[in-house]
Parts: C-alpha cells; sequence; structure tokens
C-alpha cells in the first residue's frame, strides 16, 4: 500500500556479479585478494544504480541497469543475428521495441587502482556527489568520480622511521552534508575530524575526539579493545558513533572530549578477553548502523546475536540470525546471555557462544524499519511487525 | 571479593591469565609489532627473475610433467603463485611466544 510502499514484500537477490579478482603483485610478491573490504551506493539519479566496490587495492565504479525491453525487426540483420544478403532486401522496416524477461545488466564503468600501498578499509562518497575517499591504514585520498589516473593525498600518517608506528587508520568517512568535512578513526580509538578547507594535506586535524581513560584500569587489552571498527554519521550530521570492540559511542560533534551516549554490546566478553585474544576474535571489526531518523542504532556480536539500542527510551534488544530461530513471518524472540552463575530457561551462558558465528555486517533501510543482517554466509531481512 | 579495595578488574585477571600461559609476551600489545603483522598480511616469496627464465626455458622444450612432490620448486618447474606455501607471518608465532 502507498503509505508504507517497502513492506510485507519478499526480497530476492537482483543482481549477482564478480566485481574483483584475485591478483598477484609480482613486483612486491603480494597476493591481493578478491575479497570486497566495502560498498558504498551512489545517490540515484536515473534509473541505473552506481556503487563502488573496494578490495585491498582497487576501487571500481559498477553501473547495474535493468533492460526489459529488445528491439526487433532490424534491416540489416536477422532475429538470430546473421547479416542478411543486402540484394535479397526489398523493403524497409522500422524496428521496434518488445518487452523481454527482466535482465540485470552490472557493468564496470570506472577502475581506479594504484593509488594505495597499504590495505583499503574505507571508502566514502562526498554529498557533492562528484568525489569519494579512500582509506588505508596510513593513508587517505581523494578521487573524482570521472578520473581514474589520479588522485589527491589527502592524510598521510606514515612515520619517517616505521618503528615508530604507534596507530593505524581504521575507518573513514565524509560528511553528510558539509563536503569539506570527513572524520576518520584510529587503532588507539581516537577519531579526527579534518577540514579540507583548512589546507591540501589534513594532517592536522580540526576537531579530536578521545574518551579519557582511567589510567589505573589500563591493561595489556586496553588499547585493541579501543580500537574503532567503524565510524558513522548521523543522517542529521549532527553526532557520529563509532564502534570499539566491546561498544557503541555515539559524539556530539560539538564536545570532542567524550561521547554523549555509551551503549554496551557485550560486555560480559570483559571476562573472556584472554581467550578471544588466543583465537584472533578479539580483532574482529564490527560494524554499526543507524535508523533513517537517528532514534535506534545497531550493531552485530557473536552467536548470530545482533543488538539495537533505542536512543530516546534507553531500551536495547538482542535478536538472533539464524535459520532455527526465524521462520518467514515468525517474531523474533528476544535473546539474553547469561553472565551469572544461574541460567535461567531460554538464556544462553558465555562459554555457549558460537564465536564462529559472527554478525560484522548491518544495514538500516534509510526510510523503513526494515534491516539487512549478513551472518556469514546467510543473508536475514527483517521488518517491522504490521499491527 | 566485592568488598575489598584492590578488587582485580575482569581485564586485569585476562591479562594475568594470558602472561601466565605466555610470559614472554612483549611489552607493546598494540604497538609497532602488531602493527606491522597488519600492513604486511598477503606476503608471498615469489622470484620473477626464476619464474622468466623457466617460462623462456620452456619455450625450447617439453613442458616437464610435475613430480611427486609438488612443494619441490626448482628451475625447471615454473613456479606460480598458487604453488609457493603462503610464508607464515613470523609475528603470527611471536605474538604469542615473544
Amino acid at each position: 500500500n502507498k503509505s508504507r510502499p517497502h513492506s510485507r514484500g519478499e526480497y530476492n537477490v537482483y543482481s549477482t556479479f564478480q566485481s574483483h579478482e584475485p591478483e598477484f603483485d609480482y613486483l612486491k610478491s603480494l597476493e591481493i585478494e578478491e575479497k570486497i573490504n566495502k560498498i558504498r551506493w551512489l545517490p540515484q539519479q536515473n534509473a541505473a544504480h552506481f556503487l563502488l566496490s573496494t578490495n585491498d587495492k582497487t576501487i571500481k565504479l559498477w553501473k547495474i541497469s535493468e533492460r526489459d525491453k529488445r528491439a526487433e525487426g532490424y534491416n540489416l540483420k536477422d532475429e538470430d543475428g546473421r547479416l542478411r544478403d543486402p540484394f535479397r532486401i526489398t523493403a524497409l522496416r522500422v524496428p521496434i521495441l518488445k518487452p523481454m524477461d527482466l535482465m540485470v545488466e552490472a557493468s564496470p564503468r570506472r577502475i581506479f587502482a594504484n593509488a594505495h600501498t597499504y590495505h583499503i578499509n574505507s571508502i566514502s562518497v562526498n554529498s557533492d556527489h562528484e568525489t569519494y575517499l579512500s582509506a588505508d591504514d596510513l593513508r587517505i585520498n581523494l578521487w573524482h568520480l570521472e578520473i581514474t589516473d589520479r588522485s589527491f593525498n589527502i592524510v598521510d600518517i606514515k612515520p619517517a622511521n616505521m618503528e615508530e608506528l604507534t596507530e593505524v587508520i581504521t575507518a573513514a568517512e565524509f560528511h553528510p552534508h558539509h563536503c569539506n568535512v570527513f572524520v576518520y578513526s584510529s587503532s588507539k580509538g581516537t577519531i579526527r575530524l579534518c577540514d579540507m578547507r583548512s589546507s591540501a594535506l589534513c594532517d592536522r586535524h580540526s576537531k579530536f575526539f578521545e574518551e579519557p581513560e582511567d589510567p589505573s584500569s589500563r591493561s595489556f587489552f586496553s588499547e585493541i579493545i579501543s580500537s574503532i571498527s567503524d565510524v558513522k554519521f548521523s543522517h542529521s550530521g549532527r553526532y557520529m558513533m563509532t564502534r570499539d570492540y566491546l561498544s557503541v559511542k555515539v559524539w556530539d560533534l560539538n564536545m570532542e572530549n567524550r561521547p554523549v551516549e555509551t551503549y554496551q554490546v557485550h560486555e560480559y566478553l570483559r571476562s573472556k578477553l584472554c581467550s578471544l585474544y588466543e583465537n584472533d576474535c578479539i580483532f574482529d571489526k564490527f560494524e554499526c548502523c543507524w535508523n533513517g531518523s537517528d532514534s535506534a542504532i545497531m550493531t552485530g556480536s557473536y552467536n548470530n546475536f545482533f543488538r539495537m539500542f533505542d536512543r530516546n527510551t534507553r531500551r536495547d534488544i538482542t535478536l538472533e540470525a539464524s535459520r532455527e530461530s526465524s521462520k518467514p513471518r515468525a517474531i523474533l524472540k528476544p535473546r539474553k546471555v547469561c553472565t551469572g552463575g544461574k541460567r535461567k530457561k531460554d538464556e544462553i551462558s558465555v562459554d555457549s557462544l558460537d564465536f564462529n558465528k559472527k554478525i560484522l555486517h548491518t544495514a538500516w533501510h534509510p526510510m523503513e524499519n526494515i534491516i539487512a543482517v549478513a551472518a556469514t554466509n546467510n543473508l536475514y531481512i527483517f521488518q517491522d511487525k504490521i499491527n | 571479593d566485592t568488598q575489598e579495595k584492590e578488587t582485580i578488574t575482569p581485564e586485569r585477571a585476562e591479562e594475568a591469565k594470558l602472561k601466565a600461559k605466555y610470559p614472554n609476551l612483549g611489552q607493546k600489545p598494540g604497538g609497532s609489532d602488531f602493527l606491522m603483522k597488519r600492513l604486511q598480511k598477503g606476503q608471498k616469496y615469489f622470484d620473477s627473475g626464476d619464474y622468466n627464465m623457466a617460462k623462456a626455458k620452456m619455450k625450447n622444450k617439453q613442458l616437464p610433467s610435475a613430480g611427486p612432490d609438488k612443494n619441490l620448486v626448482t628451475g625447471d618447474h615454473i613456479p606460480t603463485p598458487q604453488d609457493l606455501p603462503q610464508r607464515k607471518s613470523s609475528l603470527v608465532t611471536s605474538k604469542l611466544a615473544g
């Protein structure tokens, strides 16, 4: 119905295509995986969809378009494509467009290569719809969507002596409205906001966001779990959200010395850090996202759990994305992790969590309460229940 | 025991556990060793000189059938990136062994 055009539909695969292939850099003896690190949509300007996808080294602009008509009745060739003998043609006809089965085609329109020495972790389309940034561990580059053979370096944190390296860039994003502003997060849990109007090379930040740490609580794990795995501006552009290993923080861009809100994702893991370090899970990079109105935020966890927080009511919920708990049309049951000794029925104890089932990627529809949750090799789409 | 002022935080307790298991653990966990490992992902040994020499040799004689030991890479057998065992980043083991 018109008031909720997106609800109650079934989602199906629209298009599948191979974006990147594995490569081998012979000069540096480096294997370049085809694994896609980030995908970002361009704002839609016509019937086609455009997206940027990147692996560790190369960014590609893809055009995805629909074809549902085919021209028939050519003069110079048959329906099967064979050329007709021109001397046999006795009459001319005008080709007509006939409907055909919908075909979705993906074609690479631009390939932006050879600008990153280290591994690309972020791409972000600017609000000017002309430029975008790409960030690797140590540098951020600015591109024009039309120009593939040049990019401008706007941030470079590589020390002259690599022995002095203490932090890397973990994520970067353009402000949703101010095309001169972007932020980047670090492995030390800090966020720097830069203004491209102030200088060509934005090595000096305009704002520096860091929550003060209690030095007495510092441990071997402190820096690792403070590393920010994702940073996202709110749609309003007033706030930004960061995800570190155990929590999600909302920052007011006008206040640099601490976040305005902190949400614990899975605090019970703090007493499991030793084994999470041994099995490398402590380095997992979770993403986070806002809903369309910025009133709620969502992020993933382990055991195929994902968490949502309502910023106004301060309520939170844990849900599970798995075949057993999601029959079509069934309402998801809230989950609870038991931390203490006595496990109630339906609760799951921390030691029973499956750390191989991690939800790193989630997305919230910009206008509706529809979410997409990626659980290993399955994609779940959930909708708000209709009363 | 929550009454004592000297309660060990869960994080510190986990740290003690880790240090007990791996006494040689480096002092800078988030420091340059760990970061260098991040930056070096994907390193494989491959000698393009060997590769091109072998390819040139191949033009002059028949391609030898792959020997029983596929891991043995000699000058006659063209090494390809897929043949080479991935060099284990030394920092994987040193993360815990110091």
